[in-house]
């Protein structure tokens, strides 16, 4: 056939032929009982095996494995934070990225392509400049890139002087990029499965058995389970749980939103984002681009959210990436980000003894996995919180020690 | 019908206007229209609409598209179609296309004009309701259209009734909480293949509507079994639609079925004039009107068989198909080049799930269906279960196949995803149909597993032993098809994609050349050059005339509040962190807010105009922030108080005279106006004619130099602006930018939120411990200033910095650390970081500010800025370098 287009997309590799039991029953206790199998709880159990040695673990899921926030994001990976804690965390979760795929023995399509933060203003240069000096007294790789800098790396970006929001400047981290999320969380839980975890799907938390200030297992739809320990990590409905241990989280649900098009020829092998005019955007391997934008602004525990964001981001992606006009919309779809006062997480301890909680990543979840799950396996095996968890006590909100990363993140961590 | 020229893989081709570009090429006897994206197998047309997973076409022609089914395109003349393997591609050109949007509130939208859909119309239109009937086809009718049949005239003639919108060619793409839906209508692709920038070429439309019908209809469904992919494979639906409209480039046909569809498509395909050499049906025992029809046109019928394998021609197309028992076994071929499947009816659901309507699965009709009725939505027709007809479908989704057949028997066509992977997916540990769909990639392209949803939760089911709503449920997320980035940015390109907001008197500033910064939504001057000028030497040169002469600047993007009421000093009270309520009446005074950590908000000054009317003034980028932060405390935490907040930014323009000469110009602008610092003292207001015009002027200051601030309605702005420009010339009046604002601020060490702030910063953290009051009780923020953080020691201080090298200015946003550390390479300790940093003419060189740790007991140690490059040392002082006794405000 003349003229027919013949462009190619990657398949990807098979799956393996067992991942877990597919329909495992809970055991009577356990020495830990981990809420929540996304990323970050089956991180969690996976470290609890390798690093503690503690195997006797069980992360139960009120839903289907990785079906929150972590088979919802824009798979984002990078760890050019503004603040030294968050430059702590995020930058020993990258480090850990770097030798993941190996260590578990899965494929997790993670790619350090390079992360791009642009700026459209005067004082959108200054902060995003702030960021970049941050990073270099870190020692956080970073690096500051001119408008034809940016070209250069991405030719699709319009860095033309006389559209609305020209691009004047930009962070570039190059140690950045994507992974595939499904993958990832699998990965994990393949890994934690092989050293003994349990992974109990449609099992939901109704309750916590404490005595006298201190958890002694959790009540589920699939029966009462004792614990010694209890890792709460179910980000946006982390609030309900601890409700139902008494005591309360300063977290608000929002959803937030992602969109993809159908497979297209590959036109970005970076990821840019842009705050000022609300888009971020990934081609990912086969060949869509993935994208997102802001949170909505109200509350809720719905996954979806209003289609004007969608709108929004759209008209900004048209005019920063002008290739992108003919681009197709195929799916949109919302989660829940749990957002502390200061948008950063909450890690450590809580007012009941042994119960553990591990929540509030907002927006930022997805590339924090590994260093989250390292930190909160560390902080529920030595019963105290671990280094770089510290600054994230829950207290920090009686203390005003606050990680404010709202200024400086900008719309997507 | 009129003949029209296409191009498909630049071969030329005829077809009837009107027709589906897939229509069009059955015509022309073309089966294979394109390879499958990963297995490089060729495939044809499935299906008849938006359902299609195989036949995508890239569109060359007009505004052109990437990926696009062929089933829905209805083609012109000069259409250019390639072939796609589904993969678009972007080309580097622009769309010039118009693109709309428009919103619309009705009382009841019918999505489908069906029947069913048409019944609802009817009905509602009846009861005096004003409807809009949406439907994704040309046509309205649903599968009478398809079945040529004629569409009842007391039906079709609700389309034109007055309380009755319809569009045709609309689809809508998601349904929200609240009745709230949003379609997009096709208005120009069936017209011709030209570029279309006057009529819009997709609008989309937001209709929010008290009731919602859902009347979807329903897509038929395939099965699987070995090579079920191959060109001449369709939906029976599809290919009894076709060749009864002459589309037919089939001489034979087998037709295997699980329900009685099957039958009533083998009539019309013999009625067209193909031999039907069999119906192959599941069921052992057949029966019905659609049956007996069957029979009567003497087509064989065997039962208690189903499809297992198909074997092709040369050309790749489908040859036999080979028929056995659902176990697999006794199978044996029966030529065909056309094998029509029939498996069942899917309805659309998708709508019902964008709003967590969850379908339930009928077992009788083998179908997932959303029997729904409320105040919002209610659903009608296929999609409610009501299927007509007599179809007595088995639950049945594919026999028995072994592995190797496994291998290429399709369940995902478009994702190349087959039997054997879905199998892996199962013997893995999957069981959710979303585990399934990620482990396989089955209903994740184009059509979203419009075909293949159902199909895979009956093989789980199938797979496991269970119903197949006992898997979970189907979840759809929207659009409903795949919609172009720019049809929903609409006219939000280019310039628009955001208001820009600009001053009354921005016009001037354009004409004098100055550059433009933006500012939020507002464009601010930032400097303004003169000829060979370049921005260093045009701020240094406006610094230097506002300190020794007279600068002018429109200050006018200022968010300013209107606030009245009789509780607007207390309001205010609690807003600002110092005390309000005791200002006279005709004075300014400076305000910090903070949020309730305690926090630096935004500042501003506030006058009192009288007893209970207050004009507050924000920053630019924080007027709208600021406006919902007094609304949030008055509805939700005071709604006792009485005050009312208006924003009045736009109705005010504000021109500031600044310097020493400013009293003598403001002398000339007002004549009646004693201007001596005895009659109108800094931070006073006065009411005067400036210029002809009624103004209130404000003596304040944000450079430190003797200042008039002169504030008009906006109409005024530009004839103010030009009166200050004349009266001024022999004063060699300089107007300035933001560059020059930011800079003799920070000379006299004034902050600015958002710069020398992040959201971290106390009052006392920048030097401001003097606007916190004392006597107050509360205000927002204060209990925070307690907390043990708030509290500590080695918080980050406001300070100067000078460098050592007085002709370097210092990067805003490096990172300070202290003295000793000059060489110690990263990750090293740092103590803070530079906010504002600029060269001076008033110093005669660079200077800073900066944010320290424990900066006001630092002033005058050494510090060192490592960066990439080079190690910058300075050392620290106070943030004040201009005027610190404050004499040249009054002049």
């Amino acid at each position: 056939m003349a003229n027919m287009t013949r462009r190619r997309t990657v398949e990807l590799p098979d799956h393996p032929d067992f991942l877990w039991v597919a329909e495992q029953k809970p055991k009577k206790s356990y020495d830990v009982i981990i809420i929540g199998a996304g990323g970050h709880g089956l991180a969690t159990a996976y470290y609890l095996a390798k690093n503690h040695g503690i195997t006797n673990v069980a992360v139960i899921e009120k839903g289907w494995l990785a079906g929150g926030n972590m088979g919802r994001n824009t798979t984002i990976i990078r760890s050019n934070y503004l603040w030294d804690e968050s430059a702590g965390i995020y930058d020993h979760s990258l480090k850990l990225w770097e030798n993941l795929e190996e260590e578990v023995g899965y494929e997790m399509f993670f790619s350090q392509r390079g992360v791009m933060t642009l700026a459209h203003s005067v004082s959108d240069v200054r902060s995003k400049q702030r960021n970049f000096y941050a990073n270099h007294v870190n020692a956080v790789d970073s690096v500051w890139l001119t408008p034809e800098e940016v070209k250069e790396i991405a030719p699709i970006v319009n860095i033309s002087e006389d559209i609305r929001y020209p691009v004047m400047g930009a962070t570039f981290q190059p140690r950045g990029g994507i992974a595939k999320h499904d993958w990832v969380a699998w990965g994990y839980a393949k890994a934690a499965a092989d050293l003994g975890v349990d992974i109990i799907q449609n099992c939901e938390v109704t309750g916590f058995d404490i005595v006298n200030g201190k958890v002694k297992g959790v009540k589920t739809t699939q029966g009462d389970i004792a614990a010694n320990k209890v890792g709460m990590v179910a980000a946006g409905h982390t609030s309900v749980l601890a409700n139902m241990a008494g005591f309360d989280v300063p977290l608000q649900s929002r959803p937030l939103q992602a969109l993809v098009s159908p497979l297209l020829e590959q036109v970005l092998d970076t990821v840019i984002m842009s705050g000022a005019v609300h888009v971020y955007v990934s081609q990912a391997h086969k060949g869509e681009l993935v994208m997102g934008a802001g949170t909505d602004s109200y509350n809720s525990y719905a996954q979806r959210g209003g289609f004007h964001v969608i709108e929004h981001q759209l008209a900004a992606a048209c005019e920063l990436f002008p290739i992108f006009e003919r681009a197709h919309l195929l799916r949109t779809w919302g989660g829940i980000v749990d957002i502390a006062p200061d948008a950063s997480p909450i890690i450590g301890l809580t007012p009941v003894e042994n119960l553990y909680i591990n929540s509030g990543w907002g927006t930022g979840g997805f590339k924090a996995t590994p260093g989250s799950g390292w930190v909160m396996a560390a902080t529920i095996a030595n019963g105290e919180p671990d280094a770089l968890a510290k600054p994230y006590a829950l207290d920090r909100f009686i203390s005003g020690h606050l990680i404010d990363e709202h200024g400086a993140a900008g719309v997507a961590h | 019908m009129s003949t029209v020229n296409f191009t498909f893989d630049g071969k030329q081709y005829s077809g009837q206007k009107g027709e589906s570009l897939a229509s069009a090429l059955l015509r022309n006897g073309v089966l294979h229209f394109t390879d499958s994206s990963y297995k490089d197998r060729p495939r044809g047309v499935m299906g008849l609409w938006v359902e299609e997973p195989n036949a995508l076409v890239n569109i060359d022609s007009g505004a052109g598209e990437p990926m696009v089914m062929s089933t829905t395109i209805e083609i012109v003349d000069g259409l250019v179609a390639r072939s796609s393997q589904g993969v678009g591609d972007l080309p580097d050109t622009r769309d010039n296309s118009r693109y709309d949007k428009v919103n619309r509130h009705v009382d009841v939208l019918v999505v489908g004009a069906g029947t069913a859909g048409l019944e609802a119309a009817k009905k509602y239109s009846d009861q005096g309701k004003s409807v809009i009937v949406v439907d994704d086809k040309p046509a309205a009718g649903g599968h009478l259209v398809y079945l040529g049949q004629a569409v009842p005239a007391d039906l079709l003639s609700v389309l034109d009734r007055e309380n009755v919108t319809y569009l045709p060619r609309t689809t809508v793409q998601g349904l929200y909480d609240q009745g709230y839906s949003v379609a997009t209508e096709r208005r120009t692709d069936h017209l011709d293949s030209k570029v279309h920038t006057e009529m819009s070429r997709i609008r989309t439309w937001h209709i929010r509507a008290d009731h919602t019908v859902l009347a979807t209809g329903a897509f038929q469904r395939h099965l699987v079994f070995a090579n079920n992919d191959r060109p001449g494979i369709m939906l029976s639906h599809s290919a009894a639609t076709y060749v009864s409209n002459g589309a037919n480039p089939f001489k034979s046909a087998v037709v295997v079925t699980v329900d009685n569809q099957g039958y009533r498509d083998a009539v019309r395909l013999s009625q067209a004039g193909v031999t039907v050499n069999a119906i192959v049906d599941i069921r052992n025992n057949p029966s019905g009107p659609s049956v007996e029809a069957a029979k009567a046109a003497g087509i064989e019928i065997i039962t208690g068989k189903t499809a297992i394998d198909t074997c092709e021609k040369e050309d790749g197309t489908v040859k036999c198909v080979s028929v056995g028992n659902p176990d697999g076994s006794d199978a044996a071929c029966i030529d065909g080049d056309l094998i029509a499947v029939s498996g069942g009816w899917t309805p659309v659901v998708h709508l019902a799930t964008f709003v967590g309507i969850k379908p339930t699965w009928d077992a009788k009709l083998a179908a997932f269906v959303v029997k729904h009725s409320d105040s919002l939505t209610s659903t009608a027709g296929m999609l409610a279960g009501d299927f007509g007809g007599d179809d007595n479908a088995e639950i049945f989704f594919g026999p028995t196949l072994t592995t190797e057949q496994a291998l290429v028997a399709f369940v995902d066509y478009q994702r190349d995803a087959t039997y054997r992977d879905f199998k892996r997916a199962i013997d893995a540990g999957m069981r959710s149909i979303e585990h399934v769909k990620r482990y396989t990639a089955i209903g994740t392209a184009h059509d979203q597993g419009k075909t293949s949803g159902t199909v895979t939760m009956g093989l789980i089911g199938q797979a496991i032993g269970k119903a197949p709503d006992e898997i979970g449920s189907l979840t759809f997320r929207p659009p409903y098809i795949t919609i172009p980035f720019a049809a929903l940015a609409g006219r939000d390109r280019g310039l628009l994609s955001d208001p820009e907001r600009t001053t009354p008197i921005h016009a001037w500033h354009v004409a004098s050349g100055a550059p433009m910064e933006d500012v939020g939504q507002w464009k601010r001057p930032w400097y303004f050059p003169k000829s060979g000028e370049n921005m260093h030497a045009a701020v240094l040169r406006e610094c230097a005339a506002v300190r020794e002469g007279v600068g002018v600047m429109d200050a006018s993007t200022l968010g300013k509040i209107d606030i009245q009421g009789k509780d607007a000093g207390q309001f205010l009270d609690m807003i600002y962190t110092n005390m309000f309520s005791t200002l006279k009446v005709g004075m300014s005074r400076y305000g910090l807010m903070c949020g309730v950590d305690g926090m630096v908000f935004d500042d501003g000054v506030t006058t009192r105009i009288s007893e209970n009317h207050w004009l507050m003034t924000t920053t630019t980028g924080g007027a709208a922030k600021v406006l919902d932060w007094l609304e949030e405390w008055l509805q939700t935490e005071w709604p006792h108080l009485e005050v009312y907040c208006t924003s009045v930014t736009e109705q005010i323009s504000t021109v500031a005279i600044v310097g020493p000469k400013s009293r003598e110009l403001m002398s000339r602008l007002a004549p009646a106006l004693d201007v001596s610092n005895e009659a109108f003292a800094f931070m006073e207001n006065k009411h005067a004619d400036v210029a002809g015009v009624p103004a209130r002027i404000a003596r304040i200051s944000f450079s430190g130099e003797l200042a008039y601030e002169i504030n008009v309605p906006a109409i005024y702005g530009l004839h103010i602006w030009e009166a200050v420009m004349s009266q001024g010339a022999d004063l060699n009046i300089t107007p300035y930018g933001t560059e020059t604002m930011h800079v003799l601020r920070a000379e006299k060490g004034f902050v600015i939120v958002g710069q020398e702030t992040d959201g971290t910063q106390t009052p006392d953290d920048l030097d401001m411990s003097w606007i916190v009051s004392k006597k107050k009780d509360d205000f927002i923020g204060k209990r925070s200033f307690s907390r043990a953080d708030t509290a500590r020691d080695g918080r980050h201080q406001l300070v100067g910095i000078l460098a050592d090298d007085g002709s370097y200015v210092i990067p805003e946003g490096a990172y300070i650390v202290a003295g000793a550390d000059a060489n110690t390479a990263p990750p090293v300790k740092h103590i803070g970081y530079i906010t504002s940093s600029y060269d001076s003419a008033a110093l005669g060189r660079s200077f800073a500010l900066a944010l320290v740790a424990n900066g006001l007991a630092r002033k005058g140690e050494k510090i060192a800025i490592p960066m990439a490059d080079r190690v910058v040392t300075g050392v620290i002082t106070d943030s004040v370098f201009v005027d610190k006794e404050n004499t040249r405000r009054d002049g």
